[in-house]
C-alpha cells in the first residue's frame, strides 16, 4: 500500500511508535507509559520520543530498574481498567521479569474464566547486528509466541509500527510489541532506508493478526518478519535482475498468526524459505514449516528451507556475529538454492 | 587489613583512567560513519568507568589470589584493579581470538576464571553469582571473599535484595559494593530510590553497611578493609556504597542532554584532586605525576598493539563453545 501513496511525510519507525502512543494518549486518558528512560530521554530506542514534553511525568513515568515491579504494576493497572504501555528496554531482560509476563499478564484472563481483562502493551527492543553481544541482541519472539495468552506483534516498517501500536493499545488483551533496533531508523545505528517511510499523520490502525504481502512474486515465497523483511526486500530487488521472482510475506504478528496468507503464497510459488533472526530450533521457522506440512505438503516443489540463528547465543565480534545472522547474502543464497 | 599505600592507590587510579581515556579515543577514533554504534574496531555499546576509579581501587587493594569479583556492565576499572590481564581484556574488547573470551563476550561479558572475575550486562544479576562464589569458598574452607559490584540503579532490582538476604542468612563472605554515580542512564537516583543511603538497606538485612561520601579512595580503602577482614574471618557479609562520579556518558555516544550536573563534573574528578592531596602531603612529587601517567600509557599502548596484531575470529567459530 505504501507504494501507491505519495511520500509526503517520512518518519522513522521509532517516531511512528511514539506518534501512535501519543495519539492514543490524547484520545484516552487511561493510556499511560512507563519504563526505564522513557521520560526526558524518550526511550533508548526512541519509542517514546517527545511524549514526556507533552504529557509530563504523571503519564510518562521513568521507573526504577525494577522490571518485575513495574511490569507487574502495569498488569495491576490494566486489571483496574487503565491501558498501560510498558517498555522493557531490551527483550533480553525478560529473564528478570518473566514471571509477571508469563504467569500473570498472559494467564490472568484465562485463569479467571474470562472475568478479568489485561489491556496492556509490553514493548521491547530486539535484534542483533551491531555487536551488542549475547545479552543485548536476541529476538526471542518465538518464546513469547510459544507461551499462550499474549498477542505478539512484530512490525517491520514505520507504517505498520504506527498502526499496530494503535491496535495494540486498543486491544483488550496483553500485547507484546517487539521492535527491531535495526529497523527503528535510529540516528546512531546502521539502518535500512526502509526504516524511514511515509506515515499518515492522523491515527489509523493496522489489524493484529493479518500478514502483509510485502512484495508479490511467483517463484519463491519468503515468510519472515521484522528487520528480515527489509533484508528480504533488498534481496528480492536484486534477484529480480537475475530473473527470480520472490514473494515476501511479512507476518507482522506471530500471535495470532495469519496462516492463510502463508498457505496461499506457498500454494502459488511451491517454494518456501522461512527467514527468522530468532533461534532456529523450536521456533518460528519450524512452526511455519509445520503449518505447510500439516495442510498439504504436496504444495511444495522443494523441501522447505529455514534460515535462522543456529542455536548459539549471539557472539560479540563482528566476524562471529555476522557468521550466524540471516544476512542478505544468506537469504539470497537460500533463495538460489531453492531455484536450483 | 593491608596497610594503605597512597602512591599505589594513586598509581592504580591513573592506570585505569589512562586505559579508559585511550579506549574512549580508540572507540570513536575509526568509527565510520561516526554515528554508527556498530562500526569501527571496537563496535557495540561501551560503558566507561572514568570517575569511578576510587571504588575499584579502594576495594581491590584488599584482595588476594582466589578472591572473586562480579562486576556489572561498566566493568573495566574493577577488572584492571583486580589484576585481569590488560592484553587479554583489551583483545576481548577488540573482539580478537586472543581475548579473554576469544571475541565471544565483548566488553560487558568479560570472564577471567584465573582471577575469578566476571561481569554481566543484566543489571544486578552479578549479585547472586557472587553469593554462590562465596558459598563455594565457605564450603571449601578458604578465607577468600567475593565482591559483588553494581550501580545504585541496580539496588532497586530484586536480585540485589534477595542476595543481601541470602548472604546474611547463610553468613557468606561477600562484600556488596554499590557505586552510586547519581545516575542510572538518564534517571537520577532521587527519582528511583526510596532511601538516600543503601547502608540503610543493609541494616534491613541485618548486615553492616557504610556509605562513603565524596568519592574518596582512602575512605573506600578503610571501609573495604573492614568489610573484607570481616568476611575473611567468617563473620559474614557487608555492604559499602561509594558516592562516586560518572565523568562521561552512560555509554559512548550518550549526549547527556538530561544531565543537570555537568558543570561541576570536572571539579569533582577524583584523580586531580587526589594528586593535589598527595602532592601536598608529600606522598607524591611533581615529576612522578607525569612518570606515572606515562608508564600507564605505555602499558595501555602495548595492550592495544597486542589487540590490533591479534587475529579476528573466523566466522564458523561462532558455533563453538555452546557446550563444554
Ligand atoms: C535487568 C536490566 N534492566 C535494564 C538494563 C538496561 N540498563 C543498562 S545500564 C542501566 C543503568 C544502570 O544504572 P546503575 O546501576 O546506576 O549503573 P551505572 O550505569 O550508573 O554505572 C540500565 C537501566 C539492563 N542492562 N538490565
Ligand atoms: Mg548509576
Amino acid at each position: 500500500m505504501t507504494a501507491t501513496e505519495t511520500p509526503t511525510r517520512r518518519i522513522t519507525t521509532a517516531k511512528a511508535m511514539a506518534e501512535a502512543i501519543g495519539l492514543e494518549m490524547r484520545a484516552d486518558p487511561d493510556v499511560f507509559v512507563m519504563g526505564e528512560d522513557v521520560g526526558a530521554y524518550g526511550g533508548i530506542f526512541g519509542s517514546t520520543t517527545d511524549l514526556f514534553a507533552e504529557f509530563g511525568a504523571d503519564r510518562v513515568i521513568d521507573t526504577p530498574i525494577s522490571e518485575t515491579g513495574f511490569i507487574g504494576a502495569g498488569i495491576g493497572a490494566a486489571v483496574e481498567g487503565l491501558r498501560p504501555v510498558v517498555e522493557l528496554m531490551f527483550v533480553d531482560f525478560y529473564g528478570v521479569c518473566m514471571d509477571q509476563i508469563s504467569n500473570h499478564m498472559a494467564k490472568i484472563h484465562y485463569e479467571s474464566g474470562g472475568a478479568v481483562k489485561v489491556p496492556m502493551v509490553l514493548m521491547a527492543a530486539t535484534g542483533a547486528g551491531y555487536s551488542d553481544a549475547a545479552q543485548h541482541s536476541q529476538c526471542l519472539w518465538g518464546t513469547f509466541a510459544h507461551l499462550p495468552g499474549m498477542k505478539v506483534v512484530v512490525p517491520s516498517n514505520p507504517y505498520d509500527a504506527k498502526g499496530l501500536m494503535a491496535s495494540a493499545i486498543r486491544d483488550d488483551n496483553p500485547v507484546i510489541f517487539l521492535f527491531h533496533k535495526g529497523a527503528q531508523g535510529l540516528v546512531w545505528m546502521e539502518k535500512n532506508p526502509r526504516s524511514i517511510a511515509h506515515v499518515p499523520e492522523e491515527a489509523f490502525t493496522v489489524p493484529i493478526g493479518e500478514a502483509a504481502i510485502a512484495r508479490e512474486g511467483s517463484d519463491v515465497t519468503i515468510v519472515t518478519l521484522s528487520l528480515s523483511v527489509q533484508h528480504s526486500l533488498d534481496v528480492a530487488e536484486e534477484l529480480e535482475g537475475e530473473g527470480i521472482s520472490v514473494e515476501i510475506v511479512d507476518l507482522r504478528s506471530l500471535v495470532p498468526l495469519d496462516r492463510q496468507t502463508v498457505l496461499d503464497s506457498v500454494a502459488k510459488t511451491g517454494k518456501l524459505l522461512v527467514v527468522d533472526e530468532d533461534y532456529k530450533s523450536f521456533g518460528l521457522t519450524g512452526e511455519i514449516a509445520a503449518i505447510v506440512a500439516e495442510t498439504d505438503p504436496t504444495m511444495l516443489k522443494k523441501p522447505v528451507k529455514r534460515l535462522a540463528v543456529p542455536d548459539v547465543p549471539i557472539p560479540y565480534a563482528r566476524s562471529l556475529e555476522y557468521g550466524i545472522l540471516p544476512t542478505r547474502e544468506r537469504i539470497a543464497a537460500a533463495v538460489k538454492d531453492l531455484m536450483a | 587489613m593491608n596497610p594503605m599505600n597512597r602512591l599505589e592507590l594513586y598509581t592504580e587510579m591513573v592506570r585505569i583512567r589512562q586505559y579508559e581515556s585511550r579506549i574512549l579515543q580508540e572507540y570513536h577514533g575509526d568509527k565510520a560513519p561516526a554515528w554508527d554504534i556498530g562500526a569501527g574496531l571496537i563496535p557495540g555499546e561501551m560503558h566507561l568507568s572514568a570517575g569511578q576509579e576510587p571504588a575499584a581501587v579502594g576495594v581491590c587493594a584488599h584482595l588476594k589470589k582466589g578472591d572473586a569479583i562480579t562486576a556489572p556492565h561498566r566493568p573495566h576499572h574493577f577488572a584492571l584493579a583486580h589484576g585481569v590481564d590488560m592484553n587479554a581484556m583489551t583483545a576481548e574488547i577488540y573482539g580478537r581470538t586472543t581475548g579473554l573470551c576469544k571475541g565471544k563476550g565483548g566488553h560487558m561479558h568479560l570472564f577471567d576464571p584465573e582471577n575469578h572475575f566476571s561481569c554481566s550486562g543484566i543489571i544486578a544479576q552479578g549479585y547472586p553469582v557472587a553469593c554462590g562464589q562465596a558459598l563455594a569458598m565457605k564450603r571449601r574452607g578458604t578465607d577468600n571473599v567475593a565482591i559483588a559490584v553494581a550501580g545504585e540503579g541496580a539496588a532497586n532490582q530484586g536480585a540485589f535484595h534477595e542476595s543481601l538476604n541470602l548472604a546474611a542468612v547463610w553468613n557468606l563472605p561477600v562484600v556488596f559494593v554499590i557505586e552510586d554515580n547519581d545516575w542510572a542512564i538518564s534517571v537520577p537516583r532521587s527519582d528511583s530510590t526510596a532511601t538516600t543511603s543503601n547502608a540503610d538497606r543493609a541494616a534491613g538485612y541485618g548486615i553492616p553497611g557504610v556509605r562513603v561520601e565524596n568519592n574518596d579512595v582512602e575512605a573506600v580503602f578503610e571501609a573495604a578493609g573492614a568489610a573484607v577482614d570481616r568476611a575473611r574471618a567468617g563473620e559474614g557479609p557487608s555492604l559499602i556504597e561509594v558516592h562516586t562520579l560518572r565523568l562521561w556518558g552512560h555509554f559512548e555516544g550518550d549526549a547527556q542532554a538530561y544531565r543537570t550536573d555537568l558543570e561541576t563534573v570536572d571539579e569533582r574528578d577524583p584523580i586531580p584532586r587526589y594528586a593535589q592531596a598527595l602532592l601536598a602531603s608529600g606522598d607524591l612529587v611533581e615529576e612522578q605525576v607525569q612518570q606515572i601517567a606515562e608508564a600507564a600509557d605505555a602499558e595501555v599502548d602495548a595492550a592495544i598493539q597486542f589487540s590490533l596484531n591479534s587475529p579476528i575470529p573466523a566466522a564458523e567459530d561462532a558455533l563453538l563453545h555452546v557446550f563444554a
